[in-house]
Parts: structure tokens; sequence; C-alpha cells
């Protein structure tokens, strides 16, 4: 097998190679070709509809766009540091209560009962409605020292979404086949320890693209404390178009939030793609 | 010649990196014929198989089923798979479908076969292999040796030109390996062509017209039966078989 190195393919091999390579440049050029003609079909139908002018100076205004991009960076500033405490937050409560959820026995019926009915109730509410109960309820109570408003944001969005989270998790855990657990059991593992090292970082895997999309969703949803008063990316937007008469800080707050979400769509991609290499190798067809 | 081989491959190889897997692979199958893979583990069987069935690209090498270049880049894949019939180790049940559905699903959704016709060819398949009772069942509730010969029913069902079984008794508990091997015999007399990688080394030699013994990637040594199983030539084929007998 050491001629391998000087060995020459077969003049058909070398042909079908050459048929193959001829394949996959014509596929190139065709999808660059479509491409090609579908942004300039949309390109020309948009520039020549009747309110074009009209739009571009309201939503695509570029010196609103630089006038408005400190402010907005400012708020989208907030936008992140809530979104970070936010996600860990929906971390470790989701985890929490999948785990609760998935306790097996009579004892653990009230904590069963308990996880079951939040998740229930904040997977109903609307986010929004969350948002005025916890931000503006709370406060009023009076017993708690002042917290700024992004806190009680925070909190509203945690509440919700550790809702949500924690049944992804619940789906993941549950989808582990029961023999995972038989064998870890039969090792001598006990519940717990089965299910931190056994069934947890299996569930995890199965459910990253379903994660990722709700943290995707979250970091959208951090958007809606403005509704509270603080002034994130959205707030500021909405400050900057009252003052300019024009939409274009919307437009700036919206492609700013596209960037945000990019890095994250793509890990994932990334993630799921290295995960199939490793554990699904040479079953493709 | 008059009629081509079903099958026939000339110096196929198959590499997977810098590792030659398959070299220089020559066969010739003809209708009816039953061709025995053996070899040890990694010798490259399963790799062979998976190529007939255009599973993996070839490196070099041609190969014709019934006549037709299959390893020309221009022909239709699936059009040559639909021409195959493969059961894997695995059984590879469809467990969401009933064993008729697994049965009927290449015909009417492949071959645009009606639904009635379709079921009416499963049953008299099923009814042969005496699982007519099991047609409105799922595929978990099957025992192993059951769901293997579904999957074979399953695999003759569209009467494909040949028949690739890939150790199909490997996954199987020893008691229930004779229910699938007397289905075998059976599809040979039916005058089913088959290549099969195999580790029965009795029903091997007991069935097939050609044994192939892989070594490596390479053809080390073929012939009857009768040849390689009591007069091996080769040292290679005679450790192998030594190993083999005395487990």
């Amino acid at each position: 097998m050491s001629e391998s190195a000087a060995r020459r393919p077969s003049p058909i091999e070398l042909e079908r190679r050459a048929f193959r390579k001829k394949q996959s440049g014509r596929s190139v050029a065709v999808s660059f070709g479509s491409t090609v003609v579908f942004a300039v079909v949309i390109y020309f139908t948009v520039i020549n509809t009747p309110g074009w002018e009209r739009v571009q100076q309201a939503f695509f205004n570029v010196d609103v766009l630089v006038g408005a991009w400190p402010r907005v960076i400012e708020g989208l500033w907030l936008n992140i540091r809530v979104l970070f405490f936010a996600a860990i937050g929906v971390l470790i409560i989701a985890l929490l209560l999948a785990t609760l959820r998935t306790l097996r026995g009579p004892v653990f019926f009230p904590l069963r009962a308990i996880a079951a009915g939040y998740t229930d109730l904040f997977r109903g509410i609307p986010l929004i409605i969350v948002l005025y109960l916890v931000g503006f309820g709370v406060p009023g109570l009076g017993a708690l020292p002042r917290m700024p408003l992004e806190f009680w944001g925070t909190i509203a969005l945690i509440l919700t979404y550790s809702a949500y989270v924690s049944e992804v998790f619940r789906a993941g855990i549950e989808s582990v086949h029961p023999s995972q657990r038989l064998a870890a059991r039969s090792l001598g593992l006990n519940y717990g320890q089965t299910l931190r090292m056994i069934v947890m970082p299996q569930a995890v895997r199965k459910v990253t693209p379903a994660l990722m999309n709700d943290f995707i969703a979250m970091q959208k949803d951090v958007g809606l404390i403005s509704v509270l008063g603080a002034v994130d990316a959205v707030r500021a937007a909405q400050i900057e178009t009252a003052q300019a008469f024009n939409f274009t800080p919307y437009v700036l707050a919206g492609l700013l939030f596209v960037l945000l979400a990019l890095p994250m769509i793509r890990l994932t991609d990334w993630y799921s793609a290295r995960l199939r290499d490793r554990e699904q190798a040479g079953s493709t067809v | 010649m008059a009629t081509p081989p079903v099958l026939a491959l000339s110096a196929v190889r198959k590499e997977f990196g810098d590792n030659v897997v398959l070299d220089s692979i020559d066969l010739t199958v003809n209708q009816g014929d039953v061709v025995a893979l053996i070899g040890a583990s990694g010798s490259g069987k399963s790799t062979l198989l998976r190529c007939i069935n255009l599973l993996e690209q070839l490196d070099d090498g041609q190969m014709w089923l019934s006549g037709d270049d299959i390893s020309d880049p221009r022909v239709n894949v699936d059009s040559v798979r639909a021409r195959i019939g493969v059961v894997f180790q695995q059984f590879n049940l469809f467990p969401h479908l009933s064993v008729l559905r697994n049965i009927t699903l290449a015909d009417t959704e492949v071959f645009g076969t009606s639904k009635t016709q379709a079921e009416a060819t499963a049953m008299r398949l099923l009814e042969r292999v005496g699982l007519a009772d099991k047609a409105k069942a799922f595929p978990d509730r099957l025992s192993g040796g059951q769901q293997q010969r579904v999957a074979l029913v399953r695999a003759i069902a569209t009467n494909p030109e040949v028949l690739l079984l890939d150790e199909i008794t490997s996954a199987l508990d020893p008691e229930l390996v004779g229910e699938v091997l007397d289905l075998v015999r059976t599809l040979k007399d039916d005058g089913t062509t088959i290549v099969m990688a195999t580790h029965e080394m009795d029903f091997a030699k007991d069935i097939s017209d050609q044994v192939v013994f892989l070594d490596q990637g390479v053809i080390c040594e073929r012939g009857s039966p009768q040849q390689i199983f009591e007069a091996p030539t080769e040292a290679r084929t005679k450790e192998f078989l030594h190993r083999f007998n005395n487990r």
C-alpha cells in the first residue's frame, strides 16, 4: 500500500474526476448567477415603487443614522448587560425547574406540582404583562429597596424565559434513552450523579438548537424592557425618532440587534455540526 | 457475451484519506449466484457493499449493474439504488410504520405501484415467510429474527436485481439466526442474486457459489466454497479460518 503516493488513477477515474469538477463548477456558476439575478430584480422592483424616495428619506437617512448612533449604541450596551444576567438566571432556574419536574417518587409531588404550575403560568402570560406586573407592581409594594428599572426588567425576563427553557430541558432529559440511566445506575452512580454526568450532557446536546433559538428570541425581547422606561436601544431609538421626525434610528436599532444575534447563530451551527461529526460519523447518504 | 452479469466490478479502489480500504477488487456475479464475502472485521467487506450501493464514492475502478456503468457520475444514484436490495446488520426498519407499510413503502413511493397491488405483493411475501399475522404490527413488537425477516422481505419486495446482505445475523441471538438463514436459502432457491458479507462460515460454505476472502482491502483468495474452506492455498486464508474455527 506504500505505492499509493506514486499511484496514478486510471483514465476512467481521471475523466470522472474532471466531470465532477466541471459539475461542481457549474453548480457554483448557476448559484452565483441566480443570486445576482434575484438581487437585481429585488433592487429594481423596490427603487421603482412610487413611494420609494419618501421611504428612503424616512427610514434610511444616513445623517439621522449618524446622529442617533451614540445614544442607540449606549442603549444597546444596556441590552447586552441585561441579556447577560438574564441568560445566567434563566439557565439556573430552568435547569432547576426541569430537574424538579423529572423527579420520581410520591414524596416529590409538591415540588413537581409547583414546577408544573410555574411553567404553565409563565408560558401562558404575555411577557409584556409580566414586565408591567414586576416592573411597576413589585416596587409598589414598598417592601424592597429601590432598584433600577432594568433590574426589574431582568427579573421579568428570567421569570418568563425560564418557564420556556425548562420545558426544552425537560424534553431533552426525557429524550435520552432509558437504557443510558440503566447503564449508569448499574455502575453504581446515584440518581443525582446519573442526571448530572450521563443524562444532562446528552440532553443538552440534543436540545442545543432549541436552546439557542430561545436565547436569540430572548435577545430580542430584552428590547421590551423599554416599556418600563429603561433607556435601552429601542427606547433610545424612540427618543431619537421623536427628535428627528425620522424612523431611521429604529432601523439602526434593528440592524444592531441582528448583528448581536449573528455570532450566536453561527456558533450554534458550528457546534451542532461538530457534534454530528463526532457522534454520528459515517452514516451520511 | 449474450447477457451481461448482474454485477461486475473491475479494479475497484476506495480510500479514506491516506488509508486504502479497498484495492483492485474484481468481481463477477452472475444471475442467481450467491457470493459470500468473508474476512476479519475491517477487511473491507461492508465498505465494498456500501460502494456497490453507491453509498461511498469510488476512488478508482468501475462497477456495472446488468451492463450499466453505475460508477459513472452521470447516473442517477436513486434509480440505481432502487434496483439493488440491501439488508443491514441492525435491521433498520422504520419504527413509525407498520410491518406492511415498511414493505410497501418503496413499491408505492419509488415505483408508483398502486396501494392495493403493493399490499397484495407484501402479503404474499409475508405469508411465505410465516409473518402474515404481523402485518399490522409495529417493528418494535417483533423479535430480532422476525424483524430481520421483515427487512429481507422489504428488500426483495421490489424485485431488485441483486440483494446485498451486510452481516445480517450478527446482531441476532444465536437461536434466532436459523430462521433468517433459512429465509436466505429460500431466496437463493427462488433464483435471487445475492452478495453477502458474513461471519456464518458454515452457512457460507453451504449456500454460496463463490467465496471471496478479503484481507486488508484486497481479495486474498477466491474460489468455490469447497476450495476455500477445505483446501485454502493462501497462508492468510488458512490463518483466518483456523482462528475462526477455534473461537
